[in-house]
């Protein structure tokens, strides 16, 4: 890689260890894709629940935070993704001593490098969304997907060290979806009707997924009616995002960059179908039993939108089973405010905060509370919760609710 | 074929056993990490044990998660050894980076269909070669 005179003296350890260290190892990410140099950005997103650092990965945060030579704290801006609990309901869930323990430690260390603790995967929608053509350096695949495709900044997916090593040297190396060659549509999806529910939208954006295949696929997607919402697109993204690893997708007349379609697809791209049966079938293929033991709303949080639907959904109603609806520090005091958190609590649910079920030691969860069969409307959910020993199934809202009040899933 | 060159390539010198499947790779959705086995039920590779195999799969799937989770698991031990996929995301190349595991990716063809399962390979990245060695 082509390296500034700064770089080099970062690499030569004038501003400290931490910061060398961080870009060491943003070059070995940078060499293997071949970047040319480095791309300053503007802000930081950390993926760091301590079930994915585990002990290893909080000892290496606390060694960094604890290193007294230099400097330590992040450049730029640099907010956290949900943490591996909501401290205030953690018996509920029946987290461990333990696992509460690691976080604790994970957060002091986080806090000591200068991370400021938002704890959100909607960034976009709570905190800050990004601008068009703004180089940032987010984790969350489904922030990354949202801030690409409907902001139209520039960020890869950065897991954990990578966006904290962004935060501490200020940029990332140039390469995937900083480049403009990159972010053109690679594959033309043509929809023929417009999802009518959250479920639907991460339906079709899963089903867009798996047909993109890849991280360097760029789905342009037509034929859908209207502009969709915020939570539609978060939805149709963070699905997308989860069953493909697609990082961008385009909407002609929608999102910024495709104004027409020349803007982003000048050369004829090959095309595929995708009907109402094909997210039917994916639907389908997660239904495997009738009962239910848990019915969860996460993945993404849910915006204050979304919990001003599923409060008036739960208003008046008695639950049979447990109904968790997950959202971030900064909707859930609107919602109290506002009476959502009553509604829902009231019919029996509970609303958590600052966390995402599946981020938060699922597999524990599960072996704790005995849920097995779980029913949700956020397609990336499912797709995600089979391997944590889940029997996850998808439906609607109301669905979901109704399933809550019988335990049953119609 | 005994020889075949990866486009990309970090980490160490290995030799191992290789684990092939046309499936995808995220460590989060994928594993159960405390057995060190595939536990997503769909998975080709569903209950197999990776620990010290190389992984020879199609692509990187998934979430931010696998940049932590390598690193993880090659502290206590239950790591592959290697990974060697058709194409990756940076989330992959992030963890193996942090986790200081071999990577290499990139061939002419489909290594899943190239690689038998249970070879015995010779992966040496600062040549980007990947060698079959008789067992």
């Amino acid at each position: 890689m082509r390296l500034s005179e700064e770089e080099r003296g970062i690499l030569a350890g004038r501003l400290g260890p931490v910061p060398r260290l961080a870009l060491e190892h943003q070059v070995k990410v940078g060499e293997f894709f071949g970047a040319e140099d480095f791309v300053a950005v503007t802000q930081a997103h950390v993926m760091a629940d301590t079930e994915s650092l585990g002990e290893a990965g909080v000892r290496w945060l606390e060694g960094l935070a604890a290193e007294r030579q230099g400097r330590r704290r992040v450049r730029i801006p640099t907010i956290s993704d949900p943490r591996g609990t909501d401290f205030a309901k953690a018996a509920f869930l029946g987290h461990a001593p333990a696992a509460l323990s690691l976080e604790e430690r994970a957060i002091a260390a986080l806090v000591k490098l200068g991370v400021m603790m938002t704890d959100t995967c909607i960034s976009y929608q709570t905190v800050q969304p990004a601008t068009l053509s703004e180089h940032v350096a987010f984790g969350d695949t489904g922030v990354v997907i949202y801030s690409n495709s409907v902001c139209g900044a520039r960020s890869n997916f950065e897991g954990g060290p990578s966006a904290l090593a962004a935060g501490l040297t200020g940029r990332t190396p140039r390469y995937g979806f900083h480049l403009e060659a990159q972010r053109r549509a690679t594959l033309a999806v043509r929809v023929d009707f417009t999802p009518r529910s959250l479920n639907e939208w991460g339906a079709l954006g899963g089903v867009i997924g798996r047909l993109a295949g890849n991280y360097w696929a760029v789905p342009l997607v037509e034929g859908l009616e209207a502009s969709p919402g915020s939570d539609a697109l978060k939805h149709f993204g963070a699905a997308m995002a989860s069953f493909g690893s697609v990082a961008l997708f385009h909407l002609p007349g929608v999102t910024p960059e495709a104004r027409r379609r020349a803007d982003v697809a000048p050369d004829p791209l090959p095309q595929v179908g995708v009907t109402r049966a094909d997210i039917e079938a994916l639907e389908k293929s997660y239904r495997k039993d009738e009962a239910v033991d848990v019915v969860v709303f996460s993945a993404p949080q849910l915006s204050l939108l979304e919990l001003a639907e599923l409060a008036a959904q739960c208003d008046g109603r008695r639950f049979a089973i447990p109904l968790l609806a997950v959202t971030s520090p900064q909707v859930k005091p609107d919602a109290d405010r506002m009476g959502y958190t009553a509604k829902i609590e009231a019919a029996g649910g509970t609303v958590l905060s600052g966390m995402c079920f599946y981020q938060s030691y699922a597999r524990e969860i599960a072996e704790a509370k005995g849920w097995k069969r779980l029913a949700t409307n956020s397609a990336k959910l499912v797709n995600i919760l089979g391997g944590y020993g889940y029997v996850p199934m998808l439906a609607s809202m109301e669905q979901c609710v109704e399933a809550a009040r019988t335990g049953r899933l119609e | 074929m005994n020889e075949l060159r990866a486009r990309h390539a970090m980490g160490s010198p290995v030799t191992g056993e290789a684990l092939v499947a046309r499936d995808g790779f995220s460590a989060r959705y994928d594993l159960d990490r405390a057995r060190g086995t595939f536990s997503r039920a769909t998975h080709q590779l569903a209950g197999q044990s990776y620990v010290g195999r190389i992984l020879v799969l199609d692509t990187a799937k998934g979430g931010v998660a696998s940049a932590w989770m390598l690193h993880e698991m090659a502290s206590r031990g239950v790591a592959p050894l290697a990974l060697v996929f058709n194409s990756v995301n940076p989330i992959l190349v992030q963890g193996a980076a942090f986790g200081d595991i071999t990577l290499l990716a990139g061939f002419d063809g489909d290594i899943t269909s190239l690689v038998p399962n249970g070879a015995r390979l010779a992966l040496d990245p600062s040549r980007r070669l990947l060698r079959m060695v008789e067992k």
